[in-house]
């Protein structure tokens, strides 16, 4: 059994369906990445999962599980962290509230103390600017709290909607980095990206997302040369 | 001066009073983003629960509060599930308007259970002397008028009655541990981001409908209190005695910027103030009329209110 398993998933928005029967699973400790234009559907899917949009038409499983029958306050718990697109940090909140809220569902003190020492030690500047307000910090920055507060809740598979979109190169790399390192630390990671290039470079296995159809899947190397990607997401 | 100080005084009263309904305005709308117009109606219906329980001889005052405030509370929780929570999603104005029919909803049961005629409410404080203040030589001294107090022959330059004493001195209370609660406790940081971002809340695990229902109590308490204090103050009740300290609370709401705790609380009271004082030194007949227009001012000059701040979101 694998850790996610998405069978016919079909997604509408009022008339406009928006993932149109796609299928495809995730193995404990991979990395995989969903790759694909604007208007693909990647952020769809990854709302799907967390419960933010309802689906009309097949399967979520996660660790046996039914997702898409689970409200969305309750998928925290089963180990499932979501990265969402635009960061989505509590801007007046300070960073330490923030961390603090990625931990809402644990109940355990000395433990969410620990992680949160984990995530310090991970993001050093997040621990110089944990009294500062979230909507002060750089969008780089704000990259690294939204990671560290999803990573707040012990999950065993995190979801990461775009999360080079709008940092500078330097920041990029940083990010990317920071991805393959929790990924090693054990927790499996599905990633969205536009930036298909990097996203390739740290994947197992990627899909290939063509308007709510997945067009192309498979190893992520083999993907990197495979002519079509390159002309259509590596711009060669 | 000593006037000046006891319109003052009865101004803070007023405004607290105002504050602590502007507060359920401004959570509710922080965290639903609507404006609950039947809001004001809620402390109507708290100042008849009150009126009616005191009224039956077993009930002691404290237990006819308590009554008072769990029916605003499962009332407001009530009006939320049935009227507001099918819906959320939908165009701001759909519920706007939904809220308007609740407001002439409680009106109209209101009065036809209990009639239009005003009702003479009894003060929680009946029979509780002022607090008076002299000055015996130069030295200020502040007692309650009792019958044995030996001041009771110097003639008081000040007197406080305990109704606006206590509406003071409860409102401080409430908005201090509302504070507390909403900054030190779980519950509380979950209203907060909400009202942020109900989205990012629902993926940090929290229960964004638990959420606004518990903000809805809250409120609707904050009324009851609210009703019984202003009913004390001001002893009559009719169907329409909320709509109006509702508006005005509204006001105060936005004053001090909707949305805001801190802000609320800040413009319940300036409102109170300068309402009680253009009684006092402009017109009592026009103490309204300078009320809303402070709100068009306030509006022109600082669209945000007081405390209303905008946060460039990065992306």
């Amino acid at each position: 059994m694998s850790m996610l398993e998405i069978e016919e998933l079909e997604v509408y928005y009022g008339a406009i369906n928006a993932i149109k029967g796609i299928s495809f699973n995730v193995e404990q400790g991979e990395v995989i990445a969903l790759i694909g234009a604007n208007g693909a559907g990647k952020t769809t899917i990854l709302h799907t999962m967390t419960g933010l949009v309802a689906a009309k038409h097949g399967s979520i499983r996660f660790n046996g599980k039914e997702l898409t029958k689970t409200p969305a306050h309750k998928i925290v718990s089963m180990g499932m962290a979501h990265v969402p697109e635009g960061r989505r940090v509590f801007a007046q909140l300070s960073v330490y509230e923030n961390l603090m809220l990625g931990a809402y569902t644990r109940k355990d003190k000395a433990e969410i103390n620990e992680s949160i020492e984990h995530v310090y030690e991970r993001f050093p500047r997040l621990k110089e600017r944990q009294n500062q307000l979230a909507g002060t910090l750089s969008g780089g920055e704000q990259q690294m709290l939204a990671m560290g507060r999803a990573l707040m809740s012990k999950p065993s598979i995190i979801l990461m909607d775009e999360p080079s979109m709008g940092l500078s190169p330097l920041y990029v790399s940083e990010i990317f980095d920071i991805i393959q390192e929790i990924n090693k630390s054990g927790t499996t990671v599905l990633l969205v990206e536009q930036n298909a290039k990097k996203a390739l470079s740290i994947a197992n296995r990627a899909y290939v997302l063509e308007t709510g159809n997945i067009a192309l899947s498979g190893d992520a190397h083999e993907l990197m040369d495979n002519e079509q990607v390159k002309k259509a997401y590596l711009g060669e | 001066m000593m006037s000046f100080v006891s319109y003052l005084v009865n101004g803070l009263s007023l405004g607290s009073i105002y504050a602590l309904i502007a507060l359920g305005y401004t959570m509710v709308y922080g965290i639903a983003k609507m404006l609950n117009f039947a809001h004001g109606d809620i402390i109507m219906v708290g100042g008849y629960a009150a009126l009616i329980t005191m009224a039956t001889t077993w009930c002691p005052v404290w237990l006819a509060i308590v009554i008072a405030v769990v029916v605003c509370t499962v009332l407001g929780v009530v009006i939320e599930k049935v009227a507001y929570k099918p819906l959320r999603g939908a165009p701001p104005l759909a519920v706007l308007i939904t809220a308007i029919g609740v407001s002439y909803l409680l009106q109209n049961i209101a009065l036809l259970t209990q009639t239009a005629n005003p009702r003479t409410f009894t003060s929680i404080a009946a029979g509780a002397p002022p607090f008076l203040l002299v000055f015996e030589g130069k030295a200020p001294l502040f007692f309650t008028a009792a019958a044995d107090s030996p001041y009771g022959d110097l003639k008081p330059v000040l007197t406080i009655s305990m109704e606006t004493f206590l509406a003071i001195v409860v409102s401080i209370v409430i908005m201090v541990m509302l504070t507390l609660f909403i900054n030190k406790t779980k519950a509380g940081k979950a209203m907060l981001a909400c009202a942020e971002d109900k989205g990012a809340a629902q993926l940090m695990g929290i229960n964004v409908n638990g959420t606004i229902t518990l903000t809805f109590a809250i409120g609707s308490a904050l009324a009851a209190v609210a009703a019984v204090l202003m009913c004390s103050t001001y002893p009559q009740i009719t169907p329409y005695t909320g709509s109006m300290p509702g508006i005005k609370a509204f006001v105060a709401a936005v004053f001090g910027g909707i949305g805001s705790i801190p802000g609320a609380m800040i413009g319940g009271v300036l409102l109170g103030v300068i309402e009680q004082l253009s009684k006092a030194y402009i017109s009592s007949q026009l103490s309204d009329a300078i009320v809303f227009l402070v709100l068009i001012v306030v509006l022109v000059v600082r669209p945000t209110g007081i405390m209303g701040k905008k946060i460039n979101e990065k992306v």
